[in-house]
């Protein structure tokens, strides 16, 4: 299977044009738009989708979010590598 | 639904922005009495249905027809949407679409384009548009959306004279660049109801066809999404219609009326409110059509037991007018309906190749 697997910590993740992470009160919160598909984002996922601007390192945004929430490094690691997988595997991220 | 159960918030607007269309293709889910040019509503209009969708909760809208480049004011629209807070899909058979214009459409905030082919074979493609020289014309257009930056999908309407080229249309999908095919099995309402008979795939080649769209899934996983809708007159269950009547979605005509569904007008005895008249907000609320088959209550046996109610919604009620003469009736298509055998008998009937073409 040809993954589009994380190959190193200095990629700079970034949401591609047609994916737009979006606030709707009527829709209770933060939502993925992408084409035809809509996606929830939990609390996690908005702060990780945030700094996926294209400007930051992945090591730049784990060093980030265990600093802003005081957790350790290597749990942010797997959730930040785990959810930015499964997003470039259905083609809503960019490494 | 039950009197105390929320109002849902819909998901999607689908905005009919014109039913004029240069393509005739045979399969065209648009109904067999077109709006007319004189009666479509006005930039303005739209706009305000755009905000009004956007407070409703939606957040996304599908700008559609007929083909929706004949309406001189797009970018205005997509402006407009983008304006609204709402993510723009525009849904084009890209004949009619400059490279020009799709420029000015990507500057003003289109979000998604979606092209339309019609076979991977040309001079098939063309036949069943009834249109000469769309083929081509679509690939170019669908290459300039691709230099633009902007993502693209093509939507690939299978039927029995293409349905054994799904392997080669997936593989143009992959050369244009897009990041998404649809594999759409037609679905039998307007025009194509009409042309049942010579757009019907056997059995065997849909059976076919599932399994094919499986391994190209497999196979080019991580490169392309492969969506597929399911052939619904060969199922055992029915879909879950618009993901319930009133419930996800809208579909606003080029005149304004606001339907559940692009297919509900063929109901008899609906109200449907119009734009003109009402906001989105009050129709999506309280029209008479969008209440008539909200929720479960409406429901009849089979449905009304069935521990799948809240899953597929009795499947679709559109369909269950049309084969049973009911609408509150189970979708026929479902083997716990007492209509089912119905469906196998129609999907067996089968014509030449003679389409009869949709107007323009």
């Amino acid at each position: 299977m040809d993954r589009p697997a994380i190959q190193s910590s200095s990629v700079c993740p970034r949401l591609p044009r047609g994916v737009r992470l979006s606030h709707n009160e009527a829709q209770g919160g933060w939502v993925l738009l992408a084409p035809e598909r809509v996606f929830k984002a939990d609390a996690i996922a908005v702060e990780i989708l945030k700094r996926c601007t294209g400007e930051s390192t992945l090591d730049a945004i784990v060093d980030d979010l265990a600093k802003t929430f005081a957790a350790p490094r290597e749990r942010i690691h797997i959730d930040v590598v785990n959810l930015l997988s499964s997003l470039a595997d259905k083609k809503l991220l960019e490494l | 639904m039950g009197v105390h159960d929320p109002l849902p918030a819909p998901l999607g607007l689908l905005a009919e922005l014109t039913h004029r269309c240069p393509l005739g293709c045979p399969y065209c889910s648009n109904p067999l009495a077109l709006d007319k040019r004189d009666d479509e509503l006005d930039t303005a209009t739209w706009a305000r249905v755009f905000r009004e969708a956007a407070s409703l909760g939606v957040l996304q809208v599908h700008l559609s027809g007929g083909e929706p480049a004949a309406r001189r004011d797009l970018p205005e629209l997509v402006k407009a949407a983008r304006e609204a807070g709402l993510y723009s899909n525009l849904i084009t058979s890209a004949v009619g679409l400059t490279s020009q214009t799709l420029a000015v459409l990507a500057d003003a905030g289109l979000d998604h384009v979606q092209v339309s082919i019609q076979d991977s074979d040309e001079v098939s493609a063309d036949y069943i548009a009834g249109y000469e020289g769309a083929s081509a014309r679509k690939r170019a257009i669908a290459g300039e959306a691709v230099k633009l930056g902007l993502p693209l999908t093509i939507n690939m309407v299978v039927h029995r004279a293409n349905i054994g080229r799904i392997e080669a249309m997936v593989e143009l999908a992959l050369s244009l660049g897009a990041s998404r095919v649809e594999i759409a099995h037609v679905q039998y309402y307007g025009w194509a109801l009409k042309n049942r008979a010579t757009l019907m795939p056997t059995r065997e080649q849909v059976d076919n066809a599932v399994r094919q769209v499986e391994m190209l899934r497999a196979k080019h996983h991580g490169r392309i999404v492969i969506d597929a809708v399911v052939p619904d007159y060969y199922a055992r269950y029915p879909k879950p219609c618009v993901g319930g009547w009133g419930r996800r979605s809208l579909n606003v005509t080029p005149a304004g009326r606001v339907l559940p569904c692009h297919a509900a007008e063929v109901i008899p005895g609906l109200e449907f409110w119009n734009v003109r008249e009402h906001s989105l907000v009050d129709i999506w609320r309280a029209s008479p059509a969008f209440a008539a088959f909200r929720g479960t209550d409406w429901m009849q046996e089979p449905c009304k037991s069935c521990a799948r109610r809240e899953q597929d919604f009795g499947g679709c009620r559109c369909q269950a007018f049309i084969l049973t003469g009911d609408a509150r009736a189970a979708d026929p298509v479902c083997h716990l309906s007492p209509h089912h055998a119905l469906v196998a008998q129609l999907a067996a009937e089968r014509e030449g190749t003679a389409y009869n073409y949709r107007n323009s």
